[in-house]
């Protein structure tokens, strides 16, 4: 079964980072299909970025641009007043949002998942320049939402990347796992 | 072992692997990272080689030319307009017989400015004597870059060699790749032994003034090497198949067997073919794929079926496809699309749409103009 998901975030948020984490868990966890890629373009700090996961059992062929997804993951709400995140959305499929907000406060016509990324970030000192960066949580809480990647194979996707910061990460991807509401 | 990693990462993990001894590299996009993770290499002391950081890609060709004249084994990555300015120092390299061995991937030629892939940077060098593969997969990537060493090295062809990848759509995409140990690949690559090399103890020329008849026979020999390519490229993807599992050739094929049709393409539009193949079967159709791995030497004895339907992610303006005027008038009903250029997305529903409109007996500009 192929999974396709798209990270909408803002350059600098790691939204890339995080489809890169999901897919090294992905194949730790037995999947053999695995991609991650950037929105084939120039990014910015602060201006929005998409970036792309696939997940399947098989071997993966498929190299073209993910317009359909299964799943979308919305690293900063604020850019849904820009972008059409739903564009494509299967109609069985998930958005994940970080937000304080409760699934049931939100108005759109999909199933929503929501986890407080920024307020976990904040709490396990994951900061660049200051500000909170989510990414990592926000991988945490889409391993609760797919099937078949383990958490523990998402922490050491996490070591491989991050090395000695991987800790605080980590730990924000587990409590992000937990705090998900669906 | 296997990694996730994007193929510019994998081309520079197998470049390393392979023990060149030296780099000499120029940055462009979207290559950049492939000569960044090899400079890493070096710095951290995790590869000996001398790296070169030229002011140009002409000098980087230059450089990797002269090296090889000394037995160097080396290597180089370009894209696109890096590679145009090569142009003069790849015939040079060619017509010296010697074994450069370099990754391209694969970008649109401006203006209008664009970095996104299609196969005319490649294609455009297809007289320079270079041996040329084109890879659908971070794994291909990997693995080609081991064989065209031996393939370019090997004493009967000695000729560069080129692999090509589609720019984003392979260079920044995480796929798994398995990685041998250090050890195999060095049984499968043993040490450059040149024929004779540059030496200042032991004084030679070469490239000199050449009158016309050994200069005939030098393009006759070079001829010959690529003829002969053709069987050694064969032989060493299917010994690397043995000892890694992975067997590689100079066309491959998928589900042909019973085909009314089969589909021609290369890089990743062959990746995303075998998916419309597959949608296709399923549907009844009976369709297969030639994956083209070799563009030089150019397969043409592999490329033959009844109805043949040929993408070219690439155009010879004036002419048409290249892929398909390479392939026309071999006795095959062919039906030829111009597709993706400038990093159109081209997805498999795309492809199978190609395949209803051949049916009708359709061609030309997929998806603007076809008649």
């Amino acid at each position: 079964m192929l999974k396709e998901i798209i990270f909408y975030g803002r350059g600098g948020q790691g939204a890339v980072t995080a489809a890169n984490l999901i897919a090294s868990a992905a194949l730790k966890s037995g999947n053999k299909g695995v991609q991650a890629f950037p929105f084939f373009g120039a990014e910015r700090r602060g201006a929005p970025v998409k970036a792309f996961a696939r997940i399947s059992d098989e071997e993966i062929f498929v190299r073209s641009q993910i317009k359909e997804p299964d799943i979308v993951v919305i690293l900063d709400t604020g850019i849904m007043d820009a972008i059409d995140v739903t564009q494509g959305l299967k109609e069985d499929g998930i958005i994940l949002m970080n937000t304080n907000r409760k699934p049931e406060e939100i108005s759109l016509p999909y199933k929503v998942a929501t986890v407080d990324a920024t307020s976990i970030a904040i709490k396990n000192e994951i900061l660049v320049g200051g500000i909170p960066v989510v990414n990592t949580p926000m991988t945490g809480a889409l391993v609760r939402i797919l099937d078949g990647i383990k958490l523990e194979a998402l922490k050491e996707a996490m070591v491989e990347r991050f090395g000695k910061n991987a800790d605080k990460n980590a730990k924000a991807a587990e409590e992000a796992y937990k705090a998900v509401i669906i | 072992m296997i990694i996730v990693d994007t193929a510019n990462h994998i081309a520079a993990l197998a470049a390393k692997m392979a023990k060149p001894h030296v780099i000499a590299a120029y940055p462009i996009t979207p290559q950049t990272t492939i000569v960044e993770r090899l400079a890493e290499y070096v710095e951290k002391g995790e590869l000996n080689a001398e790296y070169i950081r030229v002011e140009s890609e002409h000098s980087a060709m230059a450089a990797c030319i002269a090296a090889a004249a000394t037995g160097a084994r080396t290597f180089t990555a370009t894209s696109s307009h890096g590679l145009l300015l090569m142009h003069e120092m790849l015939h040079w390299a060619g017509l010296a017989r010697l074994p450069v061995v370099m990754v391209n991937v694969n970008r649109a030629i401006g203006p209008g400015w664009n970095i996104w892939s299609d196969l005319n940077d490649s294609l455009a060098q297809r007289d320079t004597g270079w041996i040329q593969f084109y890879a659908s997969s971070n794994q291909e990537v990997f693995d080609s870059v081991i064989q065209a060493y031996k393939i370019a090295e090997n004493e009967e062809i000695l000729l560069p060699a080129m692999v090509s990848y589609d720019g984003f759509i392979l260079s920044h995409t995480s796929m798994p790749v398995e990685v041998p140990e250090q050890s195999k690949i060095d049984e499968f690559l043993p040490d450059f032994k040149p024929g004779w090399i540059l030496d200042v103890e032991n004084p030679i020329t070469h490239g000199n003034i050449v009158p016309p008849e050994p200069y005939m026979e030098i393009r006759y020999s070079m001829q010959k090497a690529m003829e002969k390519a053709k069987k050694v490229i064969e032989e060493i993807g299917e010994e690397y198949g043995k000892k890694f599992g992975r067997e590689y050739g100079l066309v491959e094929e998928y589900r042909c067997e019973d085909a009314d049709y089969v589909i021609v393409a290369m890089a990743a539009m062959a990746a995303e073919a075998k998916v419309a193949v597959d949608e296709l079967r399923q549907k009844g159709e009976k369709v297969g794929l030639l994956k083209l791995r070799t563009f030089r030497p150019f397969p043409h004895e592999r490329l033959k079926h009844d109805k043949m339907i040929v993408i070219d992610r690439d155009i010879c303006p004036g002419l048409g496809g290249i892929v398909y005027n390479e392939i026309k008038g071999n006795g095959s009903e062919i039906y030829g699309f111009i597709a993706g250029l400038g990093g159109v997305d081209v997805s498999y529903k795309d492809i199978e749409r190609m395949y209803e409109l051949a049916k009708e007996g359709k061609e030309g500009w997929y998806p603007t103009e076809v008649k």
